[in-house]
């Protein structure tokens, strides 16, 4: 059996996971504090993944970066870069398409600690990324581990915008979701269940650890 | 010699009302605040270290002007480095006792003395879950005192600690707060408290809009 896809997948979930948590921390303590509309939007857009088909965001995508026309044939054309149908496509994709489950469960954990605690800070003349670093982020950690391990199980078990953006190139963008459906259509029925069953363990090995790592006080990403 | 006059409108359940405050404290003077609930008492004290910001008015410590808001002149908490104890007291869970000091200040002496005020030296490895309510309560006053300011302002401080420990406690802190020449402005529900301790008070009433 070709192990290829299964490697893919996790290579794009560790990176797309370590990407978005070096965006989505600062977006996430940026979103926690206050309210204007100009937040609202940017959290809706980046909520709306969540709820949007991802054979939608896949096609928008698809759109946007195709090499023909627009902002894809300018990437083409300045930089060499192409999105559609290759690997940094896909973490582009997987980024979008999972940041909410990195920004929203790290910006509830802001928002529920007490404004006190930076206040305090502050007034003992420490700087607002002092503050960050040593008190906010050290007394959210189990929503940080939650977040980050919720991204990288989402980003294993994304199927329609990695079709959509990426096809079904071996070693390049065939990830485990669409090997599994891939090997489905061949009637390859074996494959597919290892496939499968590799996905299925490594998702619940993970989903179990959050909950022994966090004492079993785990919050479901929607809370 | 501090210099404060400011006005600040207030949301509370029943309509609007403003704080609205003109008042000097001498230097190293200490002062009762106290007046009825909602009318303002937190509020100011976080006026006067920057966490919050009034609609008019100039606050000056000694002739450096903290706040002007006619001439855009607000400086930052950080800047302006008041000792501050939260009603809540705000501590920070993931750090011991040694480790909240230390966060404030690096006098190792200053340190061994705050504690040995507080009655903390023997619990220096504690985090906040780990103590009681008045153990919590003076880490507090000592981590606002670990970076000897010389403003400090101080939210309800003794509201959990029982008489015979806040009687000793305030006995120790009048000496530090002299040494320090400190001025130190102390909200308090409490009529008799504060006796002994306070050479001014400042009631805070609730103006209606």
């Amino acid at each position: 059996m070709d192990l290829s896809p299964i490697w893919l997948t996790l290579k794009l979930a560790a990176i797309t996971t370590l990407l978005l948590l070096i965006v989505g921390l600062p977006v996430a303590w940026w979103l926690s504090k206050g309210r204007s509309f100009f937040k609202t939007i940017i959290e809706a857009i980046i909520t709306m993944p969540l709820v949007l088909p991802p054979s939608v965001l896949g096609f928008y995508l698809l759109l946007a970066f195709s090499p023909q026309h627009g902002l894809g044939k300018w990437l083409q054309n300045t930089f060499d870069i192409q999105f559609v149908f290759s690997f940094q496509g896909l973490v582009l994709a997987s980024f979008i398409y999972s940041m909410p489950f990195m920004v929203g469960p790290i910006k509830s954990a802001l928002q529920q600690l007490p404004a006190s605690l930076a206040q305090a800070s502050y007034t003992l003349g420490k700087t607002k990324w002092q503050t960050f670093k040593n008190i906010l982020i050290p007394n959210i950690k189990p929503s940080l581990l939650t977040a980050v391990v919720l991204t990288f199980a989402h980003t294993l078990g994304e199927f329609g915008v990695v079709l959509m953006i990426g096809g079904n190139i071996p070693r390049v963008t065939r990830v485990a979701s669409i090997a599994v459906y891939d090997s489905v259509e061949r009637m390859d029925y074996a494959s597919a269940n290892a496939y499968s069953l590799i996905l299925f363990c490594i998702t619940f090995i993970m989903v179990i650890s959050v909950f022994v790592f966090n004492k079993y006080q785990a919050k479901s990403p929607l809370e | 010699m501090i210099d404060i006059a400011i006005e600040k409108k207030l949301k509370v359940y029943h309509g609007r009302q403003i704080l609205k405050i003109d008042r000097q404290f001498a230097n190293g003077s200490i002062t009762k605040i106290y007046g009825p609930s909602g009318a303002g008492k937190t509020t100011f004290l976080k006026i006067i270290a920057g966490l919050i910001s009034p609609e008019k008015g100039r606050i000056a410590v000694n002739n450096t002007t903290w706040l002007d808001t006619n001439i855009n002149i607000n400086l930052s908490p950080q800047k302006r480095k008041t000792g501050f104890v939260f009603q809540d007291y705000a501590l920070f869970p993931n750090m011991t006792v040694a480790e909240h000091l230390a966060y404030a200040t690096d006098d190792k002496d200053w340190i061994k003395r705050l504690l040995i005020l507080g009655k903390l030296d023997t619990l220096t490895n504690h985090k906040p879950a780990h103590l009681s309510g008045g153990q919590q309560q003076r880490l507090a006053i000592l981590r606002a005192l670990a970076i000897k300011p010389k403003m400090l302002l101080m939210d309800e401080p003794f509201s959990a600690l029982d008489p015979d420990m806040k009687a000793e406690l305030t006995i120790g802190l009048k000496v530090v707060f002299r040494e320090l020449s400190a001025t130190v402005l102390i909200v308090s529900h409490n009529p008799a408290e504060l006796d002994g301790l306070v050479d001014g008070e400042l009631y805070i009433s609730d103006l209606s809009l």
